[in-house]
This record gives structure tokens, sequence and C-alpha cells, in this order.
């Protein structure tokens, strides 16, 4: 491409994009709204929940409560195990036997 | 940026709530009977937006607490200066009418804890929490309110009691007391001591601000009753008594519900803001 | 004594022995009562992940999230006490976590969550009118420079992690494998992302650099001569993500 016509490109693409702005409102672009109001790990200064739970056990979970892995929605989802698209070797229950039970 | 200075360089012996951002529109439209805020220092260290955006209106119409939770003002460590270095740039910016800190630790070196951990009360732990105390009114250009912790547990190496150490504390930095009568009630009720004496010892003169909460129920390992400063309840009756008792002694105090974990519509938290409102007007009569 | 350096230890491992010193009233060890500390830390900075990583959570459920949350808090205890930004070392930790190796889109996921935590604490900004930008000569065009919106993050992947969020958050289709560039941008109080066309990054990285529209726009078309300049330019003033123009060398 010559200057000029990278120049004219460019001016061009500016326009389109200027037209779309005003003629579009910002709310129906393609955009998501992430959170409302309340928000992201804040600070307080309570107490939380006593003498019992998951403060005082904690590496147990290692071993076969590894598995609940399938309890969440990533067991929905089927993409290939390596972004280039191959799949791995280890399967979860190849994985499994991997933990100390 | 605030263009002057807020109108309001104290806090008025009234109601306050801790502040919820979920409750921005409510307090804006009709704040009821609540006439301040309390925030946490923590959660407006960012470098803007809608955190900083709500404080900067609200502050055009409430006095405002910051209440800081992560200074670590009882740790062994020096404190964190980046940490110091954002709480000052934060009372700069807002002017509240009041600062408050804990006497309790957070951070050991380097790592925060995100709890109010307890220390023991000796004269080496007092000479270091005047020095953190004197070191955090330095920097912050004004004078601060320490408040008594609620504890689960005793160190057997004190050799003060926490009245005593607190009392100390304020004569020796100039610094004021924040009076949580909850936190009394939940660690007199843990280390089985009377929270009637504790009150009737407390340097009462110099607090400048009291705080009350709900708690939870448990218990120790020889079945013992262990109460949790979960503030995620209504305060019970027992604290509203001792409150009652803390203001006819040491008169009315700007006096603030905290509700911090299944944080309840406006309503129900205007509603505890009522009835300590109640409890000063009839302090009043 | 008790030190601090025994009371933090003991606190994040609950295997070990309470200290010594620590007592009931009666001056008897306390163990349940020292688990009240440990459990403060432990959920508390439990929940500050769940809120920082709601799509990771729900990819790995309750139980799994959060007993991978005990493992991370005790290998990256927060460096600083502003919880606001608690889990910065998530992406590093899931990519070396083996019970999530078989889920490698999970690193990129938690990139994307973190932006957009980072861009709600962003400061804020004005961004350019629309016609500052129409009112310029197309040779000046090509010599303008742009300050990007601090709020502005791009991220990036080898996954569909837009679609990923989109499924998790909203009701989205299941995700189809693809690469997914994601811009967060905040035109007012709530972040918002969006989807990227290819070679946008690029070319919005170049920009934030200093480079001026026109070699930006020449070095992105080397790598993708089919890089759609119109519809980047729509993403980023439709987020307000541009904040000053300058025309010539930068200042």
């Amino acid at each position: 491409m010559s200057t000029t016509a990278k120049t004219l490109a460019v001016a061009g693409a500016v326009a389109a994009a200027l037209s779309v702005q005003m003629t579009t409102p910002v709310h129906a672009q393609a955009q998501e709204k992430c959170f409302g109001v309340s928000l992201a790990g804040e600070n307080d200064c309570a107490a939380g929940p006593g003498t019992s739970c998951a403060g005082t056990s904690t590496v147990d979970y290692q071993g076969n409560a590894w598995t609940l892995v399938e309890a969440g929605t990533c067991a929905d989802i089927e993409l290939p195990a390596m972004a280039d698209g191959t799949e791995r070797s280890g399967s979860l229950e190849e994985l499994d036997r991997d933990l100390p039970a | 940026m605030l263009d002057a200075s807020p109108p309001f360089d104290r806090l008025p012996n009234k109601p306050g709530v801790g502040y919820k951002p979920q409750h921005f529109a409510e307090i804006m439209a009709d704040p009821g009977p609540v006439a301040w805020l309390e925030i946490h220092a923590e959660n407006y260290m960012g470098a803007g937006g809608r955190p900083l955006a709500q404080m900067r209106a609200l502050a055009e119409r409430f006095a405002i607490s910051v209440h800081g939770v992560g200074l670590s003002i009882g740790g062994e460590g020096r404190l964190d200066p980046e940490h110091l270095a954002r709480l000052k740039h934060l009372i700069g910016w807002l002017k509240p009418a009041s600062f408050s800190e804990h006497l309790a630790w957070s951070t050991h070196d380097s790592h925060f804890l995100n709890d109010l951990l307890p220390l023991p009360y000796t004269a080496a732990t007092l000479a270091r929490v005047c020095d953190h105390i004197d070191e955090v009114q330095e920097a912050v250009g004004r004078r601060m309110l320490l408040e008594n912790p609620s504890t689960y547990l005793a160190f057997s190496e004190s050799d003060m009691l926490e009245v005593d150490f607190l009392s100390e504390i304020a004569t020796r930095t100039g610094c004021g007391l924040l009076f949580d009568v909850n936190n009394v009630f939940v660690s007199a009720t843990n280390q089985q001591t009377d929270p009637l004496s504790y009150i009737d010892a407390f340097p009462l003169d110099k607090v400048g601000e009291i705080h009350l909460g709900g708690h939870d129920e448990d218990e120790d390992d020889h079945g013992a009753t262990l109460l949790i400063d979960s503030h995620g309840k209504p305060v019970v009756d027992p604290v509203w008594a001792l409150y009652d008792h803390t203001i006819a002694r040491g008169g009315a105090k700007p006096t603030l519900i905290e509700w911090d974990n299944d944080v309840p519509e406006w309503p129900v938290l205007a509603a505890e803001a009522a009835r300590a409102e109640a409890a000063l007007a009839q302090l009043a009569q | 004594m008790t030190d601090q350096t025994d009371f933090t230890q003991a606190l994040l491992d609950p295997k070990s022995a309470v200290p010594d010193g620590l007592v009931d009233p009666q001056g008897r060890p306390a163990p349940k009562r020292f688990d009240v500390y440990r459990n403060n830390v432990a959920v508390s900075l439990t929940d500050a992940l769940e809120t920082a990583f709601p799509v990771i959570h729900k990819l790995l459920g309750d139980e799994f999230f959060r007993a991978m949350a005990g493992v991370y808090l005790r290998a990256h205890p927060p460096s600083s006490a502003l919880m606001m930004y608690y889990g910065a070392a998530m992406p590093e930790f899931l990519r070396s976590f083996e019970p999530v190796a078989h889920l490698p889109y999970l690193a990129d996921v938690a990139r994307l969550e973190i932006a957009i935590r980072e861009a709600y604490h962003s400061a804020d900004s004005t961004p350019i009118a629309s016609e500052t930008l129409g009112a310029l000569a197309p040779e000046d065009l090509m010599q303008a420079r742009f300050t990007l919106a601090p709020a502005l993050r791009i991220v990036t992947s080898e996954w569909p992690i837009h679609a990923l969020w989109q499924f998790n958050m909203a009701g989205g289709p299941k995700p189809q494998m693809q690469a997914q560039d994601v811009m967060i941008a905040r035109p007012e109080f709530d972040p918002v992302q969006t989807l990227l066309p290819m070679g946008a990054a690029t070319f919005i990285s170049a920009l934030g650099q200093g480079e001026t529209l026109g070699t930006a726009f020449e070095s992105v078309t080397q790598t993708h001569p089919d890089f759609d300049l119109s519809a980047t330019l729509g993403c980023l003033l439709g987020a307000s993500a541009l904040t000053s123009l300058t025309i010539g060398p930068p200042t």
C-alpha cells in the first residue's frame, strides 16, 4: 500500500467508526457490563465463622476431593485440552490415580 | 477531588452506620436517624471509580469516620510505610471527621492475614504500640482513636489488664479511644470477666466514638461459651444494656451500628440506628 | 513468650501445634480458641478469592474452589492489606496446580477477572470527544498519538475467554474453541468488556506505547492483513478508552 493509500484507508476507517458512534447508543454496542454496585474483595473488621470449619481442615482436601472439579460448569464445557487442539494424554481418571487417597 | 473541606470537623453525638455501597441510593434519599457514616479505610484506597465517587458525594452531606482495619498497630514489625502513605493520602483527600484503628495486629513479615489478631498486654508490647501510634499520628497529622478488641484467648505472659493497657496508651500518646461495647461483652464472656467493671474502669472521657454490633455464639474445648464478633446480626439486649450504662456514665457519644456479614436491607440497619437514637434521647431527658 | 512468627506460622498451618502460652481463662491450653483466628484468616481470604474470581468459582464448583483457595492462600498470603487486589498470583497458580491441569484455559480466565477488578478501581478519566477525531485532516490523523484510559486492560488468549465469561455470568451459549482477545474499559463506574477483532490487541498496545495511528496501523497490517481499523476504533471510542490526542512527535 502506498502512503497515500494508507492515509486514505485510515481516514476512511476513522470516518466509518465515527458514524457508527453517532448513530448507535453506547449501550447497544457489543459490550457487557461486568458487575454492579457491590464489589470485589472488601476489607472489614468482622470475625468469621467461629471454631469449626474450613480454616482448620485444609490440605486434607487432596486426593478424592479434587475430583469434585466435575461439580463445576467446566464439566459442561468441551474445549480441547490444548490450545492447538490436541488432547492431553492425561484424563481426569488418570489424575485421580496420581494423587494421595 | 473535593473542592473544599467538608463542613464536618467532628462526629455528632448521634447514630451512624458502617457504610455499604449497596445502601448508597437509600442513604442519599432518606438517611432516617443516621447522621454519619463510617468506612473501612482499605476499601477506599483504590485510584478511582465508584467507591471514591460515592464517597465524594456522601462526604458533602455526612460526617465521615475513617476506620482502618489493616495498619497492624499491634504488630512486632515496623508499620508498613506504603500502607501508612496510602492512609495519609486518603485522610488528606477525604478530611474525615474522625480516624480510628484497632488494638490488634494483622501483618507479619509482609504477609497480611486479614484478621484482627490479639497481643499480650505487657510493658514491652505497651511501648511498641505507643511507638506505632506516635508514628501514625505523626504521619496523618491528627489524633486517632484506638479501639478495644474482641478476644478469644489470653496470653499467659500478659501482666496488665486490657483496660489499663488502653488507658496507658491514651495517656502516653494522647490518642483517643473508640469504645466497642459489643467487643467488651464478647471479650468479657470469652475471658469470663465482668463487663460492667470493664466499663467502669474505662477512661470514657477519652472516648470519641462507640461501636455496637452483633455476634455469634460458639463454645470452646471445655464447653465454655465463646462469642464471635461476627457483625452479622442485630445488637443483642445485654449489649444495649451495657450501652445504656456506658452513656449514662460517659455521656452521649457518636454511636455506630456495625453490620459487615449478611448485610441487611437498609430499613433493618436504620432501625438499629433508631434504637441507638432512642437511647441517646432518653439520656438527654 | 508467644511471638508473632510462631503465631503466624500456626495460623497458616492447621497441622502445627498451637503456640505455647495461649490459654483459656483458667490458664489451660485452648486450641479451639486459637481455631477462631485460624478460621478468620482462612475463611476471610477464601471469601475474598471467591468474590474476586466468580467465573473460576463457577467453573470449578464451590467445594473444589474453596478447597483450592485453602491451598492458594497458604502459598500466596496477601502481601498488602488491600483485599480489592488480592489474588494477583492466581493465573500462575492455576497454571501449575496439578488437579486443574486438564483445564488449561483457567489461567487466562483468571487474568480476565483480575483485569476487570483492576479496571473497577482505576483512576477516573475523561474521553476525547469523537468530533476531535473527526475534525482532523487525513495527514494529521496519521500523526495522531493517543493516551489510553487508566482503566483500559487488554487480555489476549488462545482460549475463548470472553465466551467462558459469558457462559458463566450472563447465560451465554456453550463456548466454542477459538482464540479470543478482550478489552476491559470503564466508561462510567462499571467495567465493560468488548470482544476485540483480530489484531486489535496488537494495535491498541502499539497506541498505548505512544505510536502514531499511522505507524500502529501499518505494523498491525503486517501480521493481520485483514485488520479492521474501523471496528477497532469503534470499540475504543464506545468504551471511552481514548483520553487525549496529540499530533506530531511525542511530548
